[in-house]
């Protein structure tokens, strides 16, 4: 008799326990940590499905990069007291509950009905990753980066129009300034120390994981997820500041990786045969050499994403 | 049939099981919150430590346990640090 069924079912009664917590939470800052416990919760039932892949991304952006985002932006709220604000009334506090168990119940029956085996579109997806990309040893990229590159780029688009987004929300005189620094205290030698120590090694295993992505679990989205923190953390400890939104290098970084991924699609028209296709020969190099613009685009919009709109401090 | 490694693996491990639930009581236990800190982090330190150790003889090859000793060495880093940023906040609060 195993052990494991017992811990499965504890770590997804854990996952229960927090999300409630979290719901429940009326300090914004406790439903912030719930969230962030929440998300490494979530990365080791990932890890419990044999998705080590989606693990590490959930890991990564779960529980790090939008906690960090939560945080700041509740800070940014002023820490609003949440018994004195508007109270919904019943009726609506029923319509949600009507609605929230209906979504569930609707998910919870359509899970139950699946046929036996569930119909699934793996074994295609694995042999079209076989062919345009021959040579990766790891199928989750070799899927991300061939079957459906088009939504991986995509995804990589909404992150940018995000962080556009971010940047509409300052004003007109602030245009083209850099974000408010992210703390406006002195800065504190044990935080000086962490960001000199463990950004060096931080930026090399974030290069590690999107390298290793071709043959075993990482890649682009972790790796660059990783040199985001590393970035915020330098940024924290006042190692370096945030940059002027308008400065040319940061607007090429965000780019870069669409921008690169859709000029090699576009090529793969000629080269290939159809827009995104890749020659089989040289499917390698050319995957790994999209993915580290957008290991650049990711470390560049992430950090960007938390360190909010311009301000409107004249700069320097 | 148990070799001398396996032996030192369980110890080692077992010793480790025993800092994390000591520092998870003193967590649960301690009446405020520097107290609490000091719990937490003899938990990190000396528990992962002890824990990573007994894996060590475990691992597939040198590369791995190069990595767990990574691991631990960060883990104390951030755990070390983030206690003093703790730290401060606490004693800033009571001001």
């Amino acid at each position: 008799m195993s052990l494991r069924p017992f811990l499965d079912v504890i770590l997804a009664g854990l996952v229960l326990g927090v999300a409630i917590f979290t719901i429940t939470a009326r300090d914004l800052f406790a439903a912030v940590v719930g969230y962030v416990a929440y998300g490494l919760l979530l990365a080791f039932v990932w890890i419990r499905l044999y998705a080590p892949d989606v693990a590490l991304t959930e890991a990564a952006v779960g529980g790090g990069v939008t906690g960090v985002l939560l945080i700041t932006a509740g800070k940014r709220l002023g820490a609003p007291n949440v018994a004195q604000e508007a109270q919904p009334g019943t009726v609506l506090k029923l319509l949600t509950v009507v609605l929230a168990a209906l979504v569930a119940s609707a998910l919870g029956s359509v899970i139950l009905m699946l046929p036996d085996p569930p119909p699934s579109l793996a074994p295609e997806a694995a042999a079209a990753a076989d062919g345009a990309g021959a040579g990766l040893g790891n199928p989750i990229t070799a899927v991300l980066m061939s079957y459906r590159s088009l939504d991986t780029m995509l995804e990589k688009v909404v992150l940018i129009l995000a962080v556009i987004g971010v940047w509409s929300v300052g004003t007109d005189k602030a245009w083209g300034n850099a974000p408010a620094p992210l703390r406006q205290l002195k800065p504190y030698a044990p935080m000086t120390f962490l960001a000199q120590m463990l950004v060096p090694v931080g930026v090399l295993i974030g290069i590690h994981i999107f390298w290793t992505g071709a043959n075993a679990p990482g890649g682009a989205f972790q790796g660059g997820a990783l040199l985001a923190a590393m970035w915020m953390v330098t940024m924290m400890a006042q190692l370096a500041e945030p940059p002027r939104v308008g400065a040319q290098w940061l607007r090429l970084a965000l780019i870069a990786g669409p921008a690169v991924f859709l000029v090699i699609g576009i090529a793969g028209e000629a080269m290939a045969g159809s827009f995104f296709a890749y020659p089989q020969s040289l499917a390698k190099p050319i995957i790994l050499f999209i993915e580290a613009f957008m290991v650049l685009s990711i470390a560049a919009a992430l950090p960007m994403l938390v360190a909010g709109p311009p301000s409107e401090r004249p700069d320097p | 049939m148990i070799t001398l490694l396996d032996l030192f693996s369980i110890a080692a491990i077992g010793v480790g099981t025993f800092f994390f639930v000591a520092g998870t009581v003193g967590l649960q236990r301690f009446p405020d919150s520097l107290t609490r800190l000091h719990a937490l982090t003899k938990a990190d330190n000396l528990g992962l430590g002890m824990v990573a150790l007994g894996l060590i003889p475990r691992a597939d090859s040198a590369l791995s346990a190069l990595k767990l000793i990574v691991i631990w060495a960060l883990v104390m880093l951030s755990g070390a640090s983030t206690s003093q940023l703790i730290g401060r906040a606490l004693r800033r609060g009571r001001k």
